[in-house]
């Protein structure tokens, strides 16, 4: 079921949210930073919020139509949503909450069972406590039942791991992604974290100060951004200004600090550019191949290391400060120690260039 | 205590109680609409609802006297069109006790109403809940202690109400004396052990209500 946004316009403190989206994918990621418009953007589908101007189309119904006069109420639109407080009603038990929703809309035809959804998202036993004594795991899990329960059309989580530690973010990634496979409701997901985007959603939209910057397939918008500001927000290591020197059979030289690096043409006709190089996509060695159908060795100088999670991080300078991602036994192996010299390798297609 | 002072016992408790009763589906709607919505004219209606708060119970008593009297823009039309007639009957003690008490109610119940979380109210909307299934199943339950808290307060304030009931009920022996009209009535004639005796049953009356609010607001709030 695509999600169809047009010509949103919602006045906002401090900016105007203006997007125009087309989602069809299984899950969407809203990724932005904090205070981009994201949960408004929730809210507005939703219609918890009133835009000064939108069209919202579900599936082929029509939800929002600012222009014709069309609103449905918020409890006749089949949208299920989680909040990032998950907003579980205190005064009800974890069975009350579950069939909230269940009672009003899924009498009749539920989507979902209640045995079939409680098993999926291992909640069976929690089902006689009271929501109170529910761990933030727990209270993620029946909050994500609830909604299901009422049989969405489309559900919108909003920061769906915001709140959890790393422990149990990755507890509860599988449940989203059963979620996804297992009940086949279409979800739009607001998120911060490039890691929850990458893991979960088939298409993103990355929203910043209320402005759409890219919308696209996950991994084309994380490796291929469009343009600097969005190459930050994605995450790009390496993300330095350069100046294309000459174009030849649809390569591009490049001259970014003392180096020249040899990349893919861009297909826009610059020459100032940002060189976007993912940390991933750096390959570090102490020999220089003899052949190699790596088109970029540089010779680069071990600046600092930081470890992030299995991976450890490596400044280096290349004539340019260059990023690189490498696992612990690789720098073990390589015996880096700050200051100490190694050759980086990075394939053409690897640097991405975006207009300056 | 003699059949009459049981007679004005009776009266106050239940006058008190049908007061606070009357006004509370009124007093609930205005404290979620004050709470949960801004309207045109919000802050004037806001004002006009504690005013009795603020003003000399004998003013406003003086006010509904002139509404509510027979050659008043009220009480004439009731009197010709419904030949019912308000002033100097027991519905104008309730008609004291209910103006006089309702600040108390709406105040109460709209922090109530402002402290749930309107987060809860916007997800069971999404969950297919109409607006009326909101309130009743979300707003209120969770506003609940307010909501008693703020009744018991009115009904309290009801009980010790005089300044207004004189006004436009007068002290009429049977008919529409209450506890304090009857308390200012034996002072005034120097039984001052019959004041006493009703004195005494003010504060049980009293102490009743607020002990049965606090137990109410001190229980364990548990889900069924």
């Amino acid at each position: 079921m695509s999600l169809l946004l047009k010509n949103i316009s919602l006045p906002l403190a401090s900016f105007t949210l203006e997007a125009s989206i087309e989602a069809h994918g299984r899950i969407t990621a809203i990724f932005g930073p904090s205070g981009a418009g994201k949960t408004s953007l929730l809210d507005l589908i939703a219609g918890l919020r009133k835009a000064q101007s939108a069209f919202i189309k579900l599936g082929d119904r029509v939800l929002t139509d600012t222009a014709n006069k069309i609103c449905v109420p918020t409890h006749q639109r089949g949208i299920g949503y989680v909040s990032q407080d998950l907003a579980l009603f205190p005064h009800l038990s974890v069975r009350q909450n579950l069939l909230y929703g269940a009672k009003i809309n899924g009498a009749a035809r539920p989507l979902f069972s209640f045995e079939h959804v409680t098993k999926v998202l291992e909640i069976e036993s929690l089902i006689p406590r009271n929501v109170t004594e529910l761990s933030g795991g727990e209270k993620q899990r029946v909050a994500l039942a609830r909604a299901l329960l009422a049989s969405p059309r489309l559900l919108l989580l909003d920061e769906p791991l915001g709140s959890l530690d790393a422990a149990l973010k990755a507890k509860i990634i599988p449940y989203l992604t059963r979620i996804r496979d297992e009940f086949q409701v279409p979800m739009l997901c607001v998120t911060h974290d490039r890691f929850e985007a990458l893991t979960l959603a088939d298409e993103i939209v990355v929203l910043v100060s209320g402005k759409i910057l890219q919308s696209g397939p996950v991994l084309n918008v994380f490796t291929r951004p469009a343009d600097a500001e969005v190459a930050r927000f994605v995450g790009i290591e390496t993300l330095h200004p350069g100046r294309i020197t000459s174009v030849s059979d649809g390569l591009a030289m490049v001259s970014i600090g003392n180096a020249l690096l040899t990349a893919l043409a861009p297909s826009v006709a610059t020459r100032e550019v940002f060189v976007c190089i993912r940390g991933e996509d750096v390959i570090l060695q102490h020999e220089i191949a003899a052949a190699s159908s790596v088109r970029n060795r540089l010779m680069a100088r071990v600046v600092s290391f930081r470890t992030e999670g299995a991976l450890v991080r490596v400044e280096l300078d290349a004539g340019f400060p260059l990023f690189a991602f490498i696992t612990r036994p690789a720098l073990a192996e390589l015996a880096l120690r700050e200051g100490s010299t190694i050759t980086a390798l990075i394939k053409a297609p690897a640097i991405h260039l975006v207009p300056r | 205590m003699t059949a009459e002072e049981w007679q004005i016992v009776w009266f106050t408790a239940w006058v008190s109680a049908l007061s606070t009763v009357m006004i509370l589906p009124f007093g609930l709607a205005l404290a979620w609409a004050l709470a949960r919505h801004d309207w045109p004219g919000k802050s004037i209606v806001e004002t006009l609802v504690a005013l009795p708060l603020v003003m000399p119970p004998v003013a406003t008593g003086l006010i509904l006297l002139h509404l509510f009297g027979r050659r008043g823009a009220l009480g004439s039309f009731l009197h010709d069109t419904l030949h019912f007639d308000v002033i100097f009957t027991w519905k104008a003690v309730l008609l004291a006790l209910s103006v006089m008490s309702l600040p108390l109610l709406v105040r109460s119940t709209r922090v109530a109403f402002e402290e749930v979380n309107p987060r809860l109210e916007q997800i069971a909307r999404t969950l297919g809940a109409s607006q009326w299934r909101v309130l009743c199943t979300i707003t209120i339950p969770l506003a609940a202690r307010g909501i008693v808290a703020g009744m018991v307060l009115a009904f309290a304030r009801a009980l010790g109400e005089f300044g207004a009931t004189i006004m436009i009920a007068g002290n009429i022996p049977g008919k529409t004396s209450t506890l304090s009209l009857a308390i200012y009535q034996n002072v005034q004639l120097g039984e001052d052990a019959n004041a006493f005796r009703l004195l005494g049953v003010s504060v049980v009356l009293a102490f009743a209500a607020v002990w049965f609010s606090e137990f109410l607001l001190r229980r364990k709030r548990k889900p069924q």
